[in-house]
């Protein structure tokens, strides 16, 4: 059955585990093995992460958190108005970064673990990562489904 | 997250338990920083068999720990990675530089044997 959330949080460290929780509780909804769950976790948290260090790095903002489910499809939208990616195709490259103490795998490890991944970023007036997922045990259903 | 240790030899054991992200990322630093030094112990065995959740954050703070001991000639080893960290580990290339090992005792025994690089 599909569904729909929304919840908004402040850009500070201790949200992220309230943002991490958040979705695995509403991702639990769908068929997602355990091993599942906590690749959603870890894409969430270096989503929410990137805002809290890289949007707003001068005062703390708000992140949005939109999450649907459609068609046994899991889609997550986090949104931010801070400041920016000047220049996208850079930071999709992996270990890169702009801090010294990080190391530029936040995005690569959400590529990895996600099915859909975009950003959608402009100067000055925020950035908007949208990704998806469906659970595996779904994906092989229609796979068989085709083959039968 | 918490962080019990323990000094054997001229190695400091460090258990920890929790998630290792931005959140507890300044704790964990500051806990094996003040820990290292208090002692002057730079060899570190790390047990994160406590550990249910890691993102980046956590392990760029892990290197960096690698990292500072390293250049006091130093070790780093890692002690009972559940699989969902290991598997972070593994994606970040970081068991290329850090071995892992199943118990502190094999962790032990390795920095006796001098088997680590």
């Amino acid at each position: 059955m599909d569904n729909h959330a929304h919840i908004t949080i402040l850009s500070k460290n201790n949200n992220v585990g309230l943002a991490r929780l958040s979705v695995a509780t509403f991702a639990s909804e769908l068929d997602f093995t355990l091993n599942e769950i906590e690749e959603i976790k870890v894409a969430i948290s270096e989503a929410v992460t990137n805002c809290i260090i890289h949007a707003y790095p001068f005062e703390e903002g708000l992140i949005s958190i939109g999450l649907k489910i459609v068609e046994n499809k899991l889609i997550i939208v986090i949104e931010d108005n801070g400041v920016g990616i000047e220049d996208i195709d850079a930071v999709l490259q992996p270990a890169y970064s702009t801090k010294d103490d990080h190391m530029g795998l936040g995005l690569a490890f959400i590529d990895s673990f996600m099915d859909e991944f975009t950003i959608d970023s402009n100067r000055d007036s925020g950035t908007v990562l949208t990704m998806a997922k469906v659970p595996e045990k779904h994906k092989n259903k229609k796979i068989n489904n085709v083959i039968n | 997250m918490n962080i019990r240790t323990e000094s054997r030899g001229d190695v400091l054991i460090a258990r920890v338990s929790g998630e290792l992200d931005i959140s507890t990322v300044p704790y964990f630093k500051k806990k094996i920083l003040d820990k290292t030094e208090s002692t002057g112990i730079n060899n570190l065995v790390l047990n994160l068999e406590g550990v249910s959740f890691i993102d980046s954050s956590g392990l760029g703070a892990i290197l960096g720990r690698y990292r500072y001991l390293k250049k006091k000639d130093g070790k780093v080893l890692l002690v009972s990675l559940k699989p969902q960290v290991r598997k972070i580990f593994t994606m970040a290339g970081m068991l290329k530089i850090m071995d892992s090992y199943k118990n502190e005792d094999e962790a032990m025994n390795g920095f006796n044997e001098g088997r680590i690089a």
